[in-house]
């Protein structure tokens, strides 16, 4: 098939930056269409990591002596890197965490036991989210007696600003939704809830997971109030996310984990909390992968986040064009907007017998319900076959998807 | 590198599309469900057991092709086994896909499975319906996992 036009050369280029996209896999030159799980890491974040536990490692904060200062240095300036990406107004508002996951967990936990909420409380989920941002809020509210309402997709997968407020009640104390999709790739309206919300005096989480690998994010103009990532889709390490909290909010709820370095003065009698971002970050951090985060920050920006979302949106339109041309295959999701991710199923053969057929073929898919069971119920689906891109896909990656899929209709005799 | 054919082979494809006692029995002994989280397979599981004899199976399953195809071929060889011969046929299809070597002996129709322990990832797949069966015939409530 002839290459898309519209592509960006550079960005064409950095699939070189990949060592790991070079290996051949079951034979086949591999088509790794897997990023929405988790994406390849490029050179430039494999040598600063090397480089930093290299030249520059000791354990941050407090250390008197020089190379203690320059790690505790590196740490802060990969914080400062964040904030500037996120486009938050100060670097406290960023606090370093394991990932999404774990971000998620720390405001509905701190924000259960602060007070704010009362039994009968409301929060609004979509019924597109991931089990990590729906299973934080069963744990808070099995804690504070609030209750948790979905919002509804439409059909072809669109979550509307309407359909989340008619979720919305007098009692409604958050909105919690993901900026894209991981199933469909929807993209919902992030600037349009979270300003009507603020309006109403309600508080937004976005989990930002996968728009940050494809889109800028400014959390400034979307007006939320939180905003989460992951490291490692934005090809970074693992082990590595970051929370950006509003400073009143991350001041005023209580510390989440207790231990080193979130406290200003322990006696066994009383302890007093240091302010945040320390107050969130209890115990040593996750030094280097802060470090490796940045260097994947830095990487993705020499393109520009612009650029990337340009270049991608034309690799992507031909993934759904050629996948929306095969016979027997059928999208879970046509959104109006869509970034990252397509999903499919295949008539009479199961995404898991899809899976196993294309690993052979040398082409990376995710089958399964990708920890969203709501949505898979919702389009009525068990699994789905879900192709994701990177900034290193390119359009032949779904040439070889196109051509697996063959391979399957030919095993299943279909 | 084992062939996908010798995974997807005619019989297994042919019992996937037409399982075989597909549906429910109107009074069994035992029922279970079986689920396996990472690709969604789902299967209820009913049986009829009289003095110790499994008199009729059936089930109602929504997963892979390696999964149904399973649980079509077992629900064929199971009826007229007795609980220790259904148990010992357990052992058997498990040892043949994830014991040292492949053997199949006393496996019967299912050693057309045989390929799935080339597939480490699909070796669950291939044992949920006898998670479930062995569930239903104990008559344990809830549902059994495979992970």
């Amino acid at each position: 098939m002839n290459a898309p036009a519209g592509q960006n050369p550079e960005i064409l280029a950095a699939r070189d930056d990949f060592p790991l996209l070079a290996r051949p896999m079951n034979g086949r030159p591999l088509a790794f269409l897997d990023s929405a799980a988790s994406a390849q890491k490029p050179r430039a974040v494999l040598d600063g990591l090397r480089d930093f536990y290299e030249s520059e490692y000791a354990n941050v904060h407090r250390g008197v002596y020089l190379l203690s200062a320059q790690a505790t240095d590196r740490y802060e300036a990969a914080r400062e890197t964040v904030r500037r990406f996120l486009n938050a107004g100060r670097p406290e508002e960023i606090v370093f965490t394991r990932g999404a996951t774990e971000a998620i967990n720390l405001v509905a936990e701190t924000l259960g036991r602060s007070g704010r909420l009362e039994p009968d409380d409301e929060i609004v989920l979509t019924v597109l989210e991931h089990h990590s941002n729906i299973v934080p809020w069963q744990l808070m509210r099995d804690a504070t007696g609030v209750r948790i309402r979905a919002a509804a997709a439409d059909q072809d997968g669109n979550v509307d600003v309407e359909a989340v407020f008619r979720e919305v009640t007098d009692r409604t104390k958050l909105i919690a939704f993901s900026h894209v999709s991981n199933t469909t790739g929807t993209v919902l309206p992030a600037r349009e809830i979270c300003h009507r919300a603020r309006e109403r005096g309600i508080l937004t989480l976005v989990d930002g997971c996968q728009a940050v690998p494809h889109a800028a994010v400014d959390v400034a103009d979307l007006a939320c109030d939180f905003y989460t990532f992951s490291g490692h889709k934005l090809y970074g390490p693992s082990g590595i996310g970051a929370l950006y909290g509003r400073l009143d909010l991350l001041t005023s709820l209580p510390p989440w984990q207790g231990g080193g370095s979130m406290i200003e003065e322990v006696t066994f009698e009383r302890t007093t909390y240091a302010p945040p971002p320390a107050r969130y970050e209890a115990g040593t951090p996750n030094i280097a992968g802060a470090v490796g985060l940045a260097a994947a920050i830095d990487y993705v920006q020499r393109f520009g986040s612009e650029n990337i979302q340009r270049h991608e949106s034309v690799v992507l339109k031909y993934g759904v064009d050629r996948l929306q041309a095969v016979d027997g295959v059928r999208l879970i999701g046509t959104p109006r907007h869509r970034a990252g991710s397509i999903s499919f199923v295949m008539d009479d053969v199961h995404p898991h017998d899809v899976g196993t057929v294309l690993d052979r073929e040398g082409v990376a898919v995710r089958v399964g319900h990708h920890c969203a069971q709501p949505a898979m119920r919702h389009f009525d689906v068990p699994a789905t076959i879900r192709a994701s891109l990177g900034i290193y896909t390119h359009a032949s990656d779904f040439d070889a998807l196109v051509e697996g899929l063959g391979k399957v209709k030919g095993l299943f005799q279909l | 590198m084992i062939d996908l054919r010798d995974l997807y082979q005619e019989v297994i494809l042919d019992h996937s599309r037409n399982p075989r006692n597909a549906g429910r029995l109107t009074e069994p002994s035992g029922t279970a469900k079986g689920h396996n989280p990472l690709c969604g397979d789902l299967i209820t599981l009913d049986v009829l057991v009289e003095d110790g004899v499994i008199r009729d199976v059936s089930f109602d399953a929504r997963g892979c092709a390696i999964s149904v195809a399973t649980a079509s071929i077992m629900s064929d060889m199971l009826k007229g086994k007795t609980l220790e011969e259904a148990h010992d046929l357990f052992r058997r299809f498990q040892k043949m896909l994830t014991g040292p070597d492949a053997e199949a002996e006393g496996l019967d129709k299912l050693e057309v499975l045989a390929g799935v322990r080339e597939f480490p990832m699909r070796v669950k797949c291939a044992t949920l319906p006898f998670h479930t069966l062995r569930a239903a015939l104990d008559n344990e409530p809830g549902t059994v996992q495979t992970e």
